[in-house]
C-alpha cells in the first residue's frame, strides 16, 4: 500500500506527518519512507537514517559524433525542447533543456547521436531503527526534479507500507510523486492560504483518480472555512493536530512528533487505520 | 528598475505574508506572484482583474484510433510511460513528439496545450501580475517567465522603481525561472533544522546564478539557538541578516482578514518588516552607487 503525503501549500506539516506516521508503524509493519521532495528533502533531519548506499541519478542527453554527422538538421527539427541546434556545420546541444525523450538519437539518419548520462542528483538509501529510508537530492542549479523522483519511486517495495513525502505545489514534481498512490493525505492548516492551496491539491489528486483525506494541522489558528470546505466536498478529516508551541519547538529541533510526545503514536496508528478503512470502503464501492 | 524576488527553499516560512507587507510599504512598484502552482498573494491584495490571458505552452500527443494499427511502437518507445492501450495519458505526456515522428501509419498528432492563465490586476498597492497553472500541468517555469516579462513591461511603461515578486518554494525549475537576472533575492527562513537545511540549498542556487542574497529570519523566537546558528552561518557566507521577525498570531489574524500585517497592527512584526524594507532599499541604493 502506498500512502503519499502532499499539501499544495508548503510548510503545512507534510514532513511532520510523513515521518511520524512512518515511525509509528515501523514496529508492527514493514514500512518504507520515500522522501520525494527532492528539491528540499527534510525527512532525514527527523528520522536520522544510517545511510548504507547511494547512487547517482542520470539523465540521458545526446552526444553527437561529428565525424558521422551530415548536419541534416533532423535532430533539431524533432527536438520539442530546443535542446539541440544545427548551425551550418556545427551541432550545439543544451543538456539542461533536454528531457531525455530519445527522439534525436533514434531518428538521426546517420546514427551519429548516442546518449550519455548527465548527473542531476543522487539517491541515498538507509535504515533508521527498522525503518527503510530513501531520499532523492536534486543537485543545486538543476531544474528538473521529476527524473530524480521517478528514480526514488523505482525503489518502492511491492509489499508492506510505503509512505511518500511529496513536494509542495501542484505541478509536475507533485504529479510524479503521487502517481500510483493508493491514498493521498493532504496536510493543511486552517488559514486562507492553506485552504486556497488545499482546493488546488484536491483538484490535482482527483485528476489522478487517487482518494484523499485531510490532516488538519495547527488547528485553532485561523478560521473554520477549511472544515466547511471538507464537509461540503465530502473529504474526511482523518487527523487534527492543534497549534501548540511545544510541537513547533520539537519540529524546530528536528525531533519527530511521536518521539518528542510519544502519546501521539496512538493518534498516528489511528490515522493509519482510518486510511485503510477509506481505501477498503472505496474498493467495496467499486466492486458493487 | 530593480527586481526583488522572495524565496525560501522550504515552504511556509512566510514569503507571501512578507511580500504582502512589502506591497504596502514600497512605493512605485509592480507586484508579481511567481508561485504559479499555488498562488496565494491575491488573498492579501484583493486584486480586480483587468486582463486575463490564456497561457498556451507545450503540446500533448493524441492518437487517432481509426488510423492506429496497434503496432505498439509508440508505447514501447515512450520514456514517460504516457501511452497505455493505444491511448495517451495527458498528465504523463511530456509533449516531446517522439511518438508522432515514429508512428508508421501517422496516427499521432501533437496538439497545443493550454496550461494555465495569467492576469494583470489592479490592487490598492499598485499593479499585480499573477497566474494560475492548470491542474497537474507542466511548464510552470515558462509561466513564471511570462509573469516576470509582463511585470517588467508594466514597470517599464509606468516608470516604476521596483518589481517585487513572490517566489515558489524549492530550488527547481520555477525557482530558477523566478530568480535568473533578478537584482536581489530575499531569502525568508525560520529557525528550524529543516529551514536551515533548505536555506543553504536555495542560497546555493542564488550563488549558482550569481544573484546577490539577503536573509530574513521569520519566527526567530521559536528557537533562538537555531536563530544564532543561522546568523553564524550567514556571517560565514558574508550574507546580511536584514531582519528578525518574532512569532505572533497577529500574522494569521491579519491573513484571515485578508490584509497585510503592517496594515493590521503596529506590533513588533510590523516594525521588523518596516526595518526589513528600509534595509533592502538601502542595499539596492548602495549597489546602484557602485
Amino acid at each position: 500500500m502506498i500512502i503519499s503525503v502532499a499539501s499544495g501549500k508548503g510548510g503545512t506539516g507534510k514532513t511532520l506527518v510523513a515521518t511520524s506516521l512512518a515511525l509509528s508503524l515501523k514496529d508492527t509493519e514493514s514500512v518504507q519512507l520515500l522522501d520525494c521532495d527532492v528539491e528540499e528533502p527534510n525527512d532525514h533531519v527527523f528520522v536520522k537514517p544510517v545511510i548504507t548506499g547511494s547512487e547517482p541519478v542520470h539523465m540521458l542527453v545526446p552526444t553527437v559524433a561529428e565525424d558521422k554527422c551530415t548536419y541534416c538538421g533532423k535532430c533539431a527539427e524533432v527536438c520539442a525542447y530546443k535542446a539541440i541546434a544545427v548551425i551550418t556545420d556545427h551541432v550545439l546541444t543544451f543538456p539542461e533543456l533536454c528531457h531525455s525523450c530519445g527522439a534525436c538519437s533514434y531518428l538521426c539518419p546517420e546514427k551519429a547521436i548516442t546518449e550519455e548520462g548527465r548527473e542531476i542528483g543522487i539517491l541515498e538509501l538507509g535504515q533508521s531503527d527498522g525503518l527503510s529510508f530513501i531520499h532523492g537530492i536534486l543537485n543545486v542549479g538543476e531544474a528538473m526534479a521529476p527524473p530524480v523522483i521517478r528514480k526514488v519511486k523505482e525503489h518502492a517495495r511491492n509489499d508492506g507500507t510505503v509512505i511518500i513525502d511529496v513536494p509542495p505545489g501542484t505541478s509536475c514534481p507533485v504529479v510524479e510523486a503521487i502517481k500510483g498512490s493508493d491514498f493521498c493525505l493532504l496536510v493543511t492548516e486552517p488559514t486562507p492560504f492553506g485552504l486556497n492551496d488545499l482546493v488546488l491539491a484536491v483538484e490535482t489528486v482527483r485528476e489522478l483518480g487517487i482518494p484523499c483525506g485531510v490532516v488538519l494541522n495547527r488547528a485553532g489558528v485561523g478560521d473554520t472555512k477549511t472544515e466547511e470546505y471538507c464537509a461540503k466536498e465530502n473529504i474526511p478529516i482523518l487527523l487534527t493536530i492543534p497549534l501548540d508551541m511545544e510541537i513547533a519547538r520539537l519540529y524546530s529541533r528536528g525531533v519527530p512528533l511521536v518521539k518528542g510526545l510519544p502519546q501521539w503514536k496512538e493518534s498516528f496508528l489511528g490515522l493509519f487505520d482510518r486510511v485503510k478503512e477509506q481505501i477498503n470502503g472505496r474498493n467495496r464501492n467499486t466492486e458493487r | 528598475m530593480e527586481e526583488i524576488v522572495i524565496l525560501s527553499g522550504k515552504g511556509g516560512t512566510g514569503k507571501t505574508s512578507i511580500v504582502g507587507s512589502l506591497a504596502a510599504l514600497a512605493k512605485n512598484k509592480v507586484l508579481a506572484d511567481c508561485d504559479v502552482d499555488a498562488a496565494d498573494l491575491h488573498l492579501l491584495l484583493s486584486p480586480s482583474v483587468k486582463q486575463e490571458t490564456e497561457f498556451w505552452s507545450g503540446q500533448v500527443a493524441r492518437i487517432d484510433e481509426h488510423k492506429c494499427n496497434e503496432c505498439f511502437l509508440c508505447q514501447d518507445m515512450c520514456r514517460f510511460d504516457a501511452i497505455k492501450d493505444f491511448r495517451v495519458d495527458p498528465v504523463s505526456c511530456e509533449g516531446c513528439g517522439f511518438c508522432s515522428h515514429i508512428c508508421p501509419v501517422e496516427a499521432i498528432t501533437m496538439e497545443d496545450n493550454m496550461s494555465g492563465h495569467w492576469f494583470i490586476s489592479d490592487t490598492r498597492y499598485g499593479p499585480l501580475v499573477h497566474a494560475r497553472l492548470g491542474i497537474a500541468q507542466e511548464n510552470s517555469g515558462k509561466l513564471v517567465a511570462q509573469v516576470r516579462q509582463q511585470a517588467k513591461k508594466i514597470a517599464g511603461e509606468q516608470g516604476l522603481d521596483y518589481i517585487i515578486s513572490d517566489g515558489p518554494p524549492g530550488i527547481g525549475c520555477p525557482v530558477i525561472s523566478s530568480l535568473s537576472g533578478a537584482s536581489l533575492a530575499l531569502l525568508v527562513t525560520e529557525p528550524t533544522l529543516s529551514g536551515i537545511h533548505d536555506l543553504e540549498r536555495v542560497l546555493g542556487v542564488c550563488r549558482h546564478f550569481g544573484i546577490p542574497a539577503v536573509v530574513c529570519i521569520n519566527k526567530y523566537d521559536l528557537n533562538e539557538e537555531n536563530t544564532r546558528k543561522i546568523e553564524d552561518y550567514c556571517r560565514s557566507q558574508d550574507i546580511e541578516v536584514a531582519s528578525r521577525i518574532p512569532f505572533d498570531n497577529a500574522v494569521t489574524e491579519a491573513l484571515v482578514r485578508g490584509v497585510p500585517i503592517v496594515e493590521y497592527g503596529d506590533g513588533r512584526v510590523s516594525q521588523e518588516i518596516e526595518k526589513l524594507w528600509q534595509n533592502i532599499s538601502k542595499m539596492l541604493e548602495d549597489a546602484r552607487k557602485k
